[in-house]
């Protein structure tokens, strides 16, 4: 008989995922599941998830969870965790969700230092309702509402999130990774394990952006949509640590 | 001695929210009910509860959403603008069944309005406000004892029927002083065993959540909230009913207005004139019944309040054209006044009133 190398994190739920062929929302959730299960802290966490592909997420995380109406998911983590200290609480949210209509929730979640953790899925699109411009699509981006590409000179540059958000005292962790690599994937788990670090610290708020494939909504194959995060969207999205504060009196 | 106080009504609302067990507030600054946030900012941290400032009316909704998930006593509240914003969450709420305290100290609109009284979001506090078939629980207090009492009460109907309770309220209530007797015993929140709290040990996830792509399950899960409300309207209507049994006109309204009414009641029987006054405590669920079995023994009603007309809807639908409806409002942030409703209870009296 031989070894078994690779099974489902015990964060997991057994069931099949409702995501695309070729959508990183899978690799992601399998992070996040690895890393509470691997830091202990499955029993006492609460999953806040948003509108949009992942409002499923309950049906993936062995967690307790509450659907937050579309961006407002910082609003709801923070309730939860007023009101459950004790909890492990993270928001899961995409990039239509966070950056465009709960633009407000979460910088003001980030403003206060709520603590909980933010996994920001960013695939440069709105992907459940089928490939519309988000505020992360790239410069000349060719999507349903921006069919000619999208021009800055009419619909502004990209927002970066982590970085506008890492300028708030609260915010004491802000990365940015991705998961079209091997490698990347080994970062993307060390940043959300940092992220989660962070909360248990009782630091402040943590988020950690996720570079995401979307091939549906950008029309390519699952290889060159990950060809495409590794060529084009790290260079407007730059990866990495971009702040990681440690309270004077944390460990 | 019961202790009684003197008190604000904005300030009523928060002592009995204390009282009630509610340890979580959250707050956006609006005119005329920032009383209650300022007093909760005050008192509730010496209770180890929180107080928190939200960013907006949309945020600070769904922070309750989140502390109510968690089965918290939570509560809210608002102006009318503020309130408006507030609908999506509360959409939500219902949706999700989650028990919670929603104020709003009415103010005079549309749009921005005016900081002074009104009683124009009657429609939105009563019809569903936010999108999709769905009910609030909403008490009308006319006293700032009632916004005592009624604090009490919606914390209590909320949790036994798992529901958001609205306490409308208004901008005269809100801001004028009268003694409360700081009494009445709440009622202890339920076990909550659906509330999120991490699993600790439980295998079955507790999922809060108001999403259902199958047509089957949310037109089920449609039904069972309409079974609920169903219940509500049994059980849980609410009047004050003032001097009808031989009255020939009967004045309906609620909140200030009723207060207003029943002045006005006290001169015109003065006056000889047989008016009643009929005042629906519970806006949902309206006092139907109790409305229609009046139609057959009085002439006629005059509805009173500060909109262009909008309880008159529910007065006329369910009294069933029995009667005649007349109505006498105010807006723009007047209130109601006692001579102006003499004068037309006098005018329908005399047989001089056009509808």
């Amino acid at each position: 008989m031989g070894e078994k190398l690779y099974a489902i994190t015990e964060g997991l739920q057994d069931t099949p995922m409702h995501y695309c062929p070729g959508c990183h929302h899978g690799v992601i959730h399998r992070l996040v599941a690895e890393v509470i299960t691997e830091m202990g802290l499955l029993d006492k966490t609460i999953l806040v998830e948003p509108v949009g592909c992942s409002v499923f997420a309950h049906n993936y995380f062995k967690v307790d969870a509450v659907q937050a109406a579309h961006g407002r998911a910082p609003a709801v983590a923070t309730g939860v965790k007023r009101v459950r200290p004790d909890a492990v609480v993270f928001t899961y949210q995409g990039d239509g969700d966070l950056a465009a209509i709960g633009c407000a929730e979460i910088v003001h979640a980030a403003m206060r230092g709520e603590r909980f953790t933010t996994i920001f899925v960013n695939n440069a699109i709105y992907g459940m309702t089928g490939g519309q411009m988000a505020p992360t699509t790239l410069e000349g981006q060719v999507t349903t509402t921006s069919p000619d590409g999208r021009k800055v000179s009419h619909a502004g540059a990209p927002i970066r999130m982590p970085e506008m958000l890492a300028t708030l005292d609260g915010a004491k962790y802000a990365a940015r990774v991705a998961v079209n690599t091997p490698a990347n994937i080994k970062k993307a788990k060390a940043a959300i394990k940092e992220a989660f670090s962070c909360q248990l610290r009782g630091d402040g708020f943590s988020i950690v952006e996720v570079l995401s494939a979307c091939p549906t909504g950008w029309g390519m194959t699952p290889v060159a949509a990950d060809q495409f995060i590794g060529e084009r969207m790290v260079q407007r999205f730059p990866l990495g640590v971009i702040k990681a504060e440690v309270e004077a009196d944390g460990t | 001695m019961v202790e009684k106080v003197l008190m604000k009504g904005n300030e009523a609302i928060g002592e009995a929210a204390l009282r009630a067990g509610c340890r979580y507030y959250f707050a956006y600054p609006i005119t005329p009910q920032s009383e209650l946030p300022e007093f909760m900012a005050r008192e509730l941290p010496k209770r180890g509860g929180v107080f928190l400032q939200a960013e907006s009316e949309i945020a600070s909704v769904n922070m309750v959403y989140g502390a109510a998930a968690c089965g918290a006593r939570a509560m809210t509240s608002s102006s009318s603008p503020g309130f408006s914003l507030k609908q999506e969450g509360i959409s939500y709420l219902a949706a999700a069944e989650l028990p919670c305290l929603l104020v709003n100290v009415q103010r005079g609109g549309p749009g921005l309005g005016t900081i002074l009284p009104g009683q124009a979001d009657y429609f939105q506090a009563t019809k569903g406000g936010g999108h999709g078939d769905y009910r609030l629980l909403v008490l009308a207090p006319d006293s700032v004892q009632e916004m005592y009492d009624f604090t009490l009460l919606g914390f209590a109907l909320a949790d036994q029927y798992r529901m958001p309770a609205l306490l409308l309220a208004d901008g005269a209530l809100g801001q004028m002083m009268e003694a409360v007797k700081l009494e009445g015993e709440p009622k202890p929140a339920p076990d909550k065993p659906w509330a999120v709290a991490g699993r600790r040990g439980r295998e079955k996830l507790n999922v809060v959540q108001t999403l259902a792509l199958d047509r089957d399950e949310l037109e089920a899960h449609n039904r069972a909230l309409q079974d609920k409300y169903a219940l509500v309207r049994r059980n849980e209507v609410r009047y004050e009913a003032l001097q009808t049994e031989d009255a020939d006109l009967v004045l309906v309204a609620y909140g200030i207005s009723a207060r207003v009414a029943k002045s006005a009641m006290a001169k015109a029987r003065a006056k000889g004139l047989k008016v009643g006054v009929f005042r629906p405590i519970t806006l949902f669920p309206f006092p139907e019944e109790a409305l229609f079995a009046l139609a057959k023994q009085t002439n006629a009603f005059l509805v009173a309040e500060m909109s262009c007309g909008q309880m008159l809807e529910d007065v006329e639908r369910v009294t069933c054209c029995q009667k005649p409806v007349h109505f006498y409002g105010r807006t723009g942030g007047h209130l109601t006044n006692v001579e102006e409703l003499l004068e037309r209870i006098e005018q329908i009296m005399a047989g001089k009133a056009v509808r």
